[in-house]
């Protein structure tokens, strides 16, 4: 780890001009980020606390949860109200890292951070969820743009995202062996905004839209629905664990028992 | 009322745990000396370049630094030995280049050394690393045995012609070649063994300090051999005399044969502490952890076996390349020839046996002995063999087994492989084993499966292998550079309480329960007044350490001996204080007394006249009650047994999932069953991980792709079945324990267990085999290659 300077401002007004300090990086449940300092992967001038900014936290609506960015994983995993209100939500939750990760990592943090084998960002995009920062609001369709690569500004925070509730959710997950991130991870939806389905884990961009599968979703939803549709191999990762025909495979597989599973 | 049982036999808690669960262990990182340096090393991130220049300017001016040291620095001292030469066919020794402890010239792998840089903190040194210019200029490399052997392939080291290390065979390729040539049926088999990373829990660690006022070096380290790194480090690399050297290796948090090696590291920071008459401390990073410490396996081999028409095996013919890595680690020629080719007879009566092994230079992390080193290679190749057999011919699994194991009657059993097992009975664990796994009700559990679209598949390794590692005249003639004894001192103190000091290292195993039993028994003192003491050349006498499941079977027969001569002198001055003669001393459950009377003396009783000779024989016998022994076995131990192992593969996934899995193992005499049953819990843990989850992936020019826990896969718990354990137990005849060791039977008899069960599943698909790890998309591909014939089917 290299030297950085250390602030924990105590507004949201703080925190953004701290983060105007040139190589500036916020910290949010630091599951990322502090095995990246140590690795001495980043030298950043400052790190920027997040924790009293007073971000975490559940709100229901009859047809939205809305989750404050500092909210942990373990607190959305068990929390009766994403329980009740998006199931799918919670499982996907209580599927990230381990027991220690889930009470220290945040959904801001995953969002903003962007991992292409993250879990949350198939549930924000296949949901239609909308991401709130400390200056505008940001559509999931907009917000994910390649690897590690959102559409935040460098010194934006994330606040909190809203999910409107679907009629059906459901998500699969296909740990990678070694370090169980998502190495195929598929959220399946069908609610205000239509039958929307997300792929994690697999992309070489990050999470993206299956159109196909939408489609034929849309028009049958069921996982026989799916049958005989392929996921083209271009553009998804290959690597020592999966090649891009397996994983290509892997996401017709965890569709169809999301679709099931979703009911 | 009688106190719990907690002799030989008791599954006494172990007395370590309480300090190891709750924080308190007392590890080598720990250990902070005043005044203390810490070194950081900057190693080659190439798997194989020259070295054009080091410029340690800007480092060694950076704030904190102490030094900058690179291998020019250290060309003085002598490289790193190896304990071990095997010689060729030819009769000529092995080539055995030199392994500098910093590189000199060329880097051979990435992780090899470089520079090492001192400072007052170790964020200080890892600075000041970074402003070491260091210009390499890459050269050809290979990472694969097969890429060594190729012609015309790049050299590791610049005079080693092929890349082979050595050129070895055994047995009679005589009689193997005239079998074949009348055999009914000759069943061939390629296989690997796949390459694995130890990385036990805590990583490796030396502090070096010096003593200007007495010229004493101390190295404090996470070794499972203090003597053997006092004595090569001392001997061969620092020419430092054992009397100016201590070695102490404290708690240590696991082994399994990585940290019985001497590194450079260790004596960087000793040499490092004497130069700057400062402490020096080093403690590796996970990271280097992967890229440092000694793999594992990595074995290609293509086995044959002759068989009458019956199904007799007729002869075994194997031959394999070896990866041994950029340089030779410790031990690293023995584990393919004396601990591998040796135990290719396996628990069979195969009458001939030949096997050619050619050891390979690549530019990887050097490979040495891992949990099982050598026998569970052995194991897999012929159990997979066996059952490829089966599937080939026809013959049932276990009736050609059975046909072939060597009968119950026949020890002590010469092998055509040099070894000769003393006792066994396999008959017995296979029986136990399959019923336990409940072998005979598979065929519904597998139609169950098949209902659900699961392949179930179930799979069986009847296996041995040699260990308590020993006979120092046996080894000798094999090629080893030490001798294979072990030393027990045990000290009854002036009122009864006993400390025991062993030349044993425990890093996990519950020598400190396990010993404290076994005397607590033989001398009738309470466990809770016997002290295990181990791990400090200052404290010990001399040992050669923990590996090959040698600590009870050599270490705990040194302790008998040692208690023998104990007692012999207790009968003396028990005589004495009794007025008997010694001969009529009986010595029971911790008290002396004369035979036919009541005459009794404890052996308080009479350690306290050992130490206050007030009313003593003095003119005979000396004061005190102080006994050592040195224990140099006859033989090797052979434990064995079977393994059942049960899998069910997800068609969709690829997923390999243990339903259940069962090892009855033949261990000789047990002292606590807890600790035998949770020792081979965790090789069975290691041997799942090799057969389905692990392997040390480098890319073809030598980059290390599993470099870390995101991509090496460690065994977690929910990868693992309940697993059930027994024992069968026939004694070792020639230690007076009767223990044989249990510390490897589970990584050793597992694989080929859990193998034969995958191939099982999926045979309907017409698999005859597949290598470790059966992977998710390795199962995956076999199935989805396979469908279109399904289909057809």
């Amino acid at each position: 780890m290299y030297d950085f300077a250390y602030q924990k401002p105590a507004s949201l007004a703080d925190a953004v001009k701290a983060l105007g300090a040139e190589d500036a990086k916020a910290l949010a449940g630091g599951q990322t980020l502090i095995p990246v300092l140590k690795q001495r992967l980043n030298k950043p001038s400052v790190v920027v606390d997040l924790s009293r900014l007073g971000l975490s936290g559940i709100s229901l609506t009859g047809e939205t949860v809305t989750i404050g960015a500092m909210t942990t994983h373990a607190t959305v995993a068990n929390s009766a109200d994403v329980k009740r209100a998006i199931p799918a939500l919670a499982h996907l939750a209580s599927l990230i890292g381990d027991e220690q990760v889930r009470h220290r990592g945040t959904i801001g943090g995953s969002l903003a951070n962007n991992d292409p084998s993250a879990d949350y960002p198939a549930a924000v995009l296949a949901l239609g969820a909308t991401i709130k920062t400390d200056r505008r609001t940001i559509a999931a369709d907009d917000y994910f743009q390649g690897m590690f690569a959102t559409a935040l500004e460098p010194n934006e925070v994330i606040t909190s995202v809203t999910f409107p509730i679907p009629a059906k959710a459901a998500y699969m997950k296909f740990n990678n062996p070694a370090s169980r991130y998502a190495m195929v991870g598929v959220f399946v939806a069908k609610g205000p905004q239509g039958v929307r389905v997300a792929i994690t884990g697999a992309g070489q961009g990050g999470v993206f839209r299956h159109a196909a599968y939408e489609a034929a979703l849309a028009a049958n939803w069921s996982a026989d629905a799916l049958n005989g549709i392929t996921t083209p191999t271009d553009g998804l990762n290959s690597d020592i664990h999966a090649s891009a025909e397996y994983r290509a495979h892997l996401i017709g597989v965890m569709a169809k028992r999301a679709t099931a599973a979703a009911g | 009322m009688t106190a719990a049982f907690e002799g030989i036999g008791a599954s006494v808690r172990r007395k370590e745990d309480l300090r190891f669960i709750s924080g308190r262990g007392h590890y080598t990182d720990d250990i902070n000396r005043p005044g203390q340096l810490h070194a950081y090393i900057r190693r080659s991130d190439r798997p194989h370049a020259k070295i054009v220049s080091i410029d340690t300017t800007a480092a060694a001016a950076a704030p904190g630094v102490a030094a900058v040291f690179t291998g020019a620095d250290l060309a003085g001292i002598g490289g790193l030995p190896c304990g071990w030469q095997i010689h060729n066919k030819d009769g000529s020794p092995m080539a055995e280049p030199k392994h500098p402890v910093l590189a000199e010239g060329k880097v051979r792998h990435v992780g090899d050394p470089i520079a090492v840089v001192i400072a007052e903190t170790k964020q200080q040194a890892k600075d000041a690393a970074e402003l070491l210019d260091i210009v390499l200029e890459d050269l050809p490399s290979i990472a694969s045995v097969t890429a060594a052997a190729a012609p015309g392939a790049p050299r590791v080291h610049d005079d080693v012609a092929g890349n082979v290390c050595y050129d070895w065979h055994i047995g009679d390729k005589a009689a193997v070649d005239a079998a074949f040539a009348r055999a009914a049926k000759v069943v061939s088999l390629d296989l690997t063994n796949n390459r694995l990373i130890p990385n036990a829990m805590e990583p490796r660690a030396a502090v070096g300090d010096f003593d200007p006022t007495t010229d004493d070096y101390t190295l404090y380290t996470t070794s499972q051999n203090p003597h053997v790194i006092r004595l090569l480090m001392g001997a061969f690399v620092l020419g430092l005399p054992e009397h100016k050297l201590r070695v102490v290796a404290p708690d240590v948090g696991g082994g399994f044969g990585s940290k019985i090696y001497h590194y450079a590291e260790e004596a960087i920071v000793t040499w490092a502490a004497g130069r700057l008459k400062r402490p020096v401390k080093w403690t590796a990073e996970r990271t280097e952890s992967f890229m440092s410490d000694a793999h594992g396996r990595d074995h290609v081999s293509t086995a044959e076996m002759a068989l009458d028409a019956e199904g007799h095996f007729l002869a075994l013919r194997v031959k394999t390349l070896c990866n041994m890595g950029g340089y030779l680690s410790t031990f690293a020629p023995a584990v393919p020839t004396y601990l591998y080719a040796t135990l290719l007879a396996g628990v069979y009566k195969t009458p001939a046996i030949y096997a050619e092994v050619k050891a390979m230079f690549t530019n990887t992390v050097p490979v040495d002995a891992y949990r099982g080193a050598g026998r569970p290679e052995a194991a897999f190749l012929i159990e997979r063999l066996v059952d490829t057999i089966c599937h080939d011919t026809g013959h049932d699994r276990v009736d050609i087994r059975r046909k072939n194991f060597i009968p119950v009657d026949a020890f002590p059993y010469q092998t055509p492989v040099a070894l000769q097992y003393d006792s066994g009975d396999y008959f017995t664990t296979l029986d136990a084993a399959l019923k336990a796994a409940d072998w005979a009700g598979f065929p519904a559990r597998r139609a169950a499966a098949k209902a659900n679209g699961k392949l179930r598949g179930i799979g069986i390794s009847t296996y041995l292998e040699a260990c308590g590692i020993a006979p120092s005249k046996v080894v000798g003639s094999l090629g080893a550079r030490a001798g294979l004894y072990e030393v027990a001192n045990v000290r009854v103190h002036p009122t009864g309480s006993v400390s025991v000091f062993t030349g044993t290292h425990s890093h996990g195993q519950g020598h400190e329960t396990t010993f404290a039993q076994l005397v607590s028994d033989q001398l009738g003192v309470p466990l809770s007044q016997v002290d295990v003491v181990h791990g400090d050349t200052a404290k010990i006498p001399f040992g050669m350490g923990t590996y090959g499941s040698r600590s009870l079977a050599v270490g705990g027969s040194a302790m008998v001996k040692a208690m023998d001569k104990i007692i012999a002198k207790g009968k003396k001055i028990a005589a004495h204080l009794m007025e008997a003669s010694a001969d009529d001393i009986e010595f029971k459950d911790g008290k002396f007394s004369v035979a036919g009377t009541d005459k009794v003396k404890t052996l308080g009783e009479i350690a306290l006249t050992a130490y206050v000779p007030h009313n003593y024989p003095i003119e005979t016998l000396e004061p005190g009650l102080d006994e050592t022994a040195f224990y140099d076995p006859m033989n090797f131990t052979f434990p064995g047994g079977c393994h059942v192992c049960e899998v069910e593969i997800d068609q969709d996934t690829g997923v390999t999932s243990v339903v259940n899995f069962v090892a009855v193992d033949d261990v000789g005499r047990v002292i606590n069953p807890m600790i035998v049953e949770g020792q081979v819990q965790g090789g069975v843990a290691q041997g799942i991980g090799q057969a389905l989850l692990e392997s040390a992936v480098y890319d073809e020019a030598g980059q290390l792709l599993s470099g870390s826990f995101m991509d090496y896969t460690m065994p977690r718990a929910d990868d693992l079945p309940n697993i059930t354990v027994g024992t069968e137990s026939t004694l070792c005849t020639h230690n007076p324990l009767g223990a044989k060791g249990c510390g490897e039977v589970g990584a050793i008899g597992s694989p080929p267990a859990v193998m034969n069960a995958v191939v099982d599943a999926l045979k309907d698909l017409g698999v005859r085999h597949v290598d470790m790890p059966a992977s998710p998309q390795k199962i995956w591909a076999i199935i989805h290659s396979n469908r279109p014939r399904m289909a057809a089917e």
